[in-house]
């Protein structure tokens, strides 16, 4: 029988649909797998955030690939049993991010201040001589920034408590 | 649990956010400049989809599938309070009444965090995280309006006076507000509007306005109890009108 932890290292290669460079379990959104039986398999899923339109999207992939090594009977369900917080990001998950252009967000002690949103280090240069210029992105977890150091605008995925 | 009290406290806090959720949306293409477009875009998607995780609760408690509650129901079937309902107006109201709405909203889930009735503090517990983001957007914007030119003071103090007892009027009593606070569920709209006062005196100070003189305080109410204005009823069908096309029809 399948085990918890291949269940795990299958699911590495679904990626997120908007961040092709990070995996679901990186992101930290696949809360729990479980073996329920021969060839059936459960799993959780949270969102980074409650209005996320790619959820469904996301369930499916999960569904696909679970299909795709051979599991029969899946179940795939979205709760807030544990709500997802940026923290929650592995720390491949950062690099991956990082690699993909965007600021990963800093760790936070469960509290977001203005001050932990303004000094975001430039992704493309390691500056943290850096601004906010809006907490509100191209998609809800990112916010805008801009380097005054290699004068360039980039994104942060932002921290969430 | 007395869930009949938990569906009215439910209903009212999704029907809030769902309507001021599609005002949001209509700045979309029109924001005044690009950042700001996109930041009411971005609040309405969250709102409505907050919206949309009460909704599912209550679904859970026996109520309607969530897209046929939201789309289906006429104005004086909905619990908002009418400050969420009135016309986006111009920037100055729709800034004020984003900082009046959403510092009581990011408070109310911050005590519902603590709710004995665990569904609604789990959601609770993410939404206040979001909402953060919200209340940062505000506070940026009321203070450097109040603090710009004159005519943004003055647009952004006539905004306050206009929307003041309209605010108040969120913090309508419910029929159940006993049984919320002796259960553990919510401690009520009282203790809310005293924590509210508490966190935005500081922020209209800083922008240099006035809350309007306690003698001229009487908040609007009604909107809990299913009375609106007339704009409400516009919005609603503008809000459902595809969805009414065929509710049967799959997306």
């Amino acid at each position: 029988m399948i085990t918890e932890k291949e269940i795990w290292t299958a699911l590495e290669v679904v990626k997120d649909p908007e961040i092709p460079t990070l995996s679901m379990v990186d992101m930290g959104i696949i809360t729990k797998v479980e073996v329920r039986g021969e060839s059936n398999v459960y799993v959780e899923m949270t969102p980074t955030f409650t209005g996320c339109p790619a959820l469904k999207m996301m369930e499916n992939m999960v569904a696909d690939r679970l299909k795709e090594i051979g599991i029969e009977t899946i179940e795939v369900k979205t709760t807030f049993d544990t709500p997802w917080n940026s923290n929650k990001l592995t720390e491949r998950g950062l690099l991956c991010l990082k690699k993909h252009g965007l600021a990963p967000p800093p760790k936070h002690e469960g509290e977001i201040t203005m001050e932990l949103l303004e000094h975001c280090i430039c992704p493309h240069c390691g500056s943290i001589n850096t601004e906010m210029k809006t907490p509100f992105g191209p998609t809800l977890c990112r916010s805008m920034h801009y380097c005054h150091d290699c004068l360039q605008a980039f994104e942060q995925f932002k921290p969430v408590v | 649990m007395n869930v009949t009290a938990i569906k009215e406290l439910l209903y009212k806090m999704a029907d809030d956010l769902l309507i001021i959720g599609h005002r949001n949306s209509e700045w979309t293409g029109l924001g005044p400049i690009l950042e700001e477009d996109i930041a009411f875009s971005s609040m309405a998607q969250d709102k409505i989809g907050q919206a949309g995780a009460l909704f599912e609760i209550l679904h859970e408690l026996g109520e309607g599938d969530p897209d046929t509650v939201a789309f289906m129901r006429d104005a004086n079937k909905m619990h908002c309070s009418q400050f969420v309902e009135l016309p986006n107006g111009e920037y100055d109201f729709s800034i004020m009444r984003h900082f009046l709405f959403d510092h009581a909203d990011q408070l109310r889930f911050e005590m519902l965090a603590n709710s004995s009735f665990e569904p609604l503090a789990q959601v609770a517990k993410k939404i206040k995280g979001e909402l953060k983001y919200h209340v940062f957007h505000a506070n940026t914007w009321l203070v450097k309006l109040g603090n710009g030119s004159e005519e943004s003071k003055a647009r952004m103090q006539t905004a306050l006076n206009e929307s003041w007892n309209y605010a108040l009027g969120m913090f309508e009593a419910g029929d159940f507000e006993k049984e919320l606070q002796s259960e553990n569920i919510f401690e009520g709209e009282e203790a809310l509007k005293t924590r509210w006062m508490a966190n935005i005196t500081p922020f209209i100070e800083k922008a240099n306005l006035k809350i309007p003189d306690t003698k001229s305080w009487e908040p609007i109410l009604g909107g809990r109890k299913g009375y609106h204005t007339e704009y409400l009823q516009q919005l609603v069908e503008e809000m459902g009108e595809v969805f009414r096309l065929d509710p049967t029809a799959q997306w």
